[in-house]
């Protein structure tokens, strides 16, 4: 049996539409999409400018030149904040974000913070939730920037993008969101919800790899992160991926004609495996926020169960774990630890991201494997016999454990 | 993430069947090491007779490495004495499993760990009597 893939937050397959409008520009129509004194290279420009008008169309940007085309959104993400940041005269000044943002944010907050700019985390609650009050409270004179996911890739918690965006505008300040997981999902307007800048991945929604786009509002400037042929605006120089841009601008147009339908679909599939492992297996916890959640993401932690042994026993099946043994750092999910999820619970958590492809029998199967599987390493696992036998696993006085740094 | 890939064929032959699995009826020693903190606890209780350890079974908490190793220690240890059961080194558990992914290497540690607890506790418990 072909494993089912249910990684869908990490990347999802190219669409066959979206291959199908790409295929001529990665064979005939060769032409540079800058080099307009010709039909090829007339027609590239052509196609390009098509593509940013379907992802113009998806978010609610009211003019296709918004548009900046990147290599995807670790890049939009940079582009935004050290474009915003550096384009200050001083170097200096307040950006607020959270801190379960993807790392393309976290680690450039943290860069610009060595160049002199200061940065403020803003509190979220036990399910990665913003608190409202509490980020208006934290904005300072010089602070410049919000920037706030619309929805999380671990948790799938979205974020009231709309109120943040109305906060930042009252107070005349920048809003940045990385939509990545949410496009596709959540019905975003850059226009309604009030963002001025807006990180876009072609293949999260089912476009290809290298290539995204920043929704940049008419009338921001940004220092360019790399200099050039004056491309997009003079905000990314570099020859553009014209059939990296038709793939994408193929795959805005099919996440926001499915948008409703599939949401609903994902919506259903996802509680019937949510119901399912609520229902038959005990000591489970959901990780996330139990409604303002993506409809494809599920997170739970199996008490006492190791996320990776679990997932070995779900032969089969393409999953992730917020485990440190899943993890080239043998960390557990920095995700989770923000939302104070004890070290324990972190180590027993599966992510679940469904995607088009997946259908109640996959669901319906796995369901059968987890059942089984918790069982039978419950079974294996010294915690469980100290639960049950009324020992506190988080006061227990466990051994000295370096064999980590061996 | 498909660890199957990543395993040897014993790995997973442990990880699916693991062997002794349990703790032992009135344990002459019992090695608790690990940390639910860092993912991943082993409890190793065994019966000794004669300076041998003569059963040995596990309870463990941690990846497919770590519960494969577990198995297979208690397998290794069977019929050892107590000195040369503390020679058995976490590199030899791993290499009796056909080798382990460099970055869970470490978790073969814990079996190593579990056991030299577990004589050390017999040891004590000996010494008091």
């Amino acid at each position: 049996m072909k494993t089912v893939y249910l990684d869908h937050h990490a990347t999802t397959p190219l669409d066959a539409e979206v291959l199908e409008v790409m295929m001529p520009y990665l064979t005939t129509e060769f032409g540079n999409a800058s080099s307009t004194t010709h039909d090829y290279g007339r027609r590239a420009r052509a196609a390009v400018e098509r593509g940013r008008e379907e992802v113009a169309a998806l978010i609610g940007a009211e003019q296709p030149d918004e548009i900046i085309i990147t290599s995807g959104a670790t890049e939009s993400d940079n582009l935004a904040m050290k474009g915003l940041a550096l384009q200050r005269a001083d170097h200096s000044g307040h950006i607020i974000t959270i801190a379960i943002e993807h790392k393309a944010i976290l680690d450039t907050a943290r860069f610009l913070e060595k160049q002199g700019f200061s940065v403020s985390f803003a509190p979220i609650d036990r399910y990665g939730l913003v608190d409202l009050e509490e980020l208006r409270g934290l904005i300072r004179p010089d602070t410049f920037l919000i920037t706030i996911q619309a929805a999380n890739s671990e948790i799938g918690t979205i974020q009231p993008i709309a109120e943040i965006g109305a906060i930042a505008h009252e107070h005349n300040l920048l809003f940045h969101t990385d939509a990545v997981q949410a496009l596709g999902k959540v019905d975003v307007d850059v226009v309604r919800d009030h963002i001025d800048m807006l990180s876009i991945s072609a293949h999260k929604i089912y476009g290809p790899k290298g290539v995204g786009a920043l929704y940049v509002r008419k009338g921001i400037r940004l220092q360019p992160l790399i200099h050039g042929g004056g491309h997009e605006m003079g905000m990314r120089s570099g020859t553009l991926n014209v059939a990296g841009v038709v793939g994408l601008g193929k795959a805005a147009l099919l996440a926001k004609r499915d948008l409703v339908s599939e949401s609903a679909r994902l919506t259903a599939l996802r509680d019937r495996l949510r119901q399912g492992i609520e229902s038959r297996i005990d000591l489970v916890q959901l990780n996330g926020h139990p409604t303002r959640r993506l409809a494809n993401n599920l997170n739970f932690s199996f008490s006492f169960v190791e996320g990776e042994s679990l997932m070995l026993g779900c032969r089969g099946f393409a999953l992730s774990s917020g485990s440190a043994c899943t993890s080239a750092s043998l960390q557990s999910s920095y995700v989770l630890r923000a939302l104070q999820v004890p070290d324990a619970i972190a180590h027993s958590s599966i992510r679940f991201g469904l995607g088009k492809s997946n259908t109640d029998e996959q669901i319906d199967a796995l369901l059968e494997l987890l059942v089984e599987n918790v069982k039978r390493l419950r079974e294996m696992s010294p915690l469980y016999d100290m639960a049950r036998e009324g020992i506190d696993i988080e006061s227990f006085s466990w051994s000295e454990h370096d064999h980590h740094n061996h | 993430m498909d660890a199957w890939d990543d395993y040897t064929e014993e790995v997973m032959d442990h990880y699916e069947h693991p062997r002794n699995v349990g703790v032992v009826d009135n344990p002459d020693g019992v090695g608790i090491v690990g940390n639910p903190a860092c993912g991943d606890v082993m409890k190793l209780s065994i019966r000794v007779e004669n300076d041998h350890i003569v059963e040995a079974k596990f309870k463990t908490f941690g990846c497919g490495a770590a519960i494969a190793t577990s198995s297979m220690v208690t397998e290794m240890v069977k019929g050892k004495s107590l000195d040369e059961a503390l020679q058995i080194s976490n590199k030899a558990v791993a290499q009796s499993l056909g080798g382990l992914p460099k970055i869970k290497m470490h978790c073969s540690v814990l079996a190593e760990d579990a056991l030299k607890a577990a004589i050390d506790d017999y040891r004590k418990k000996k010494k008091e009597k």
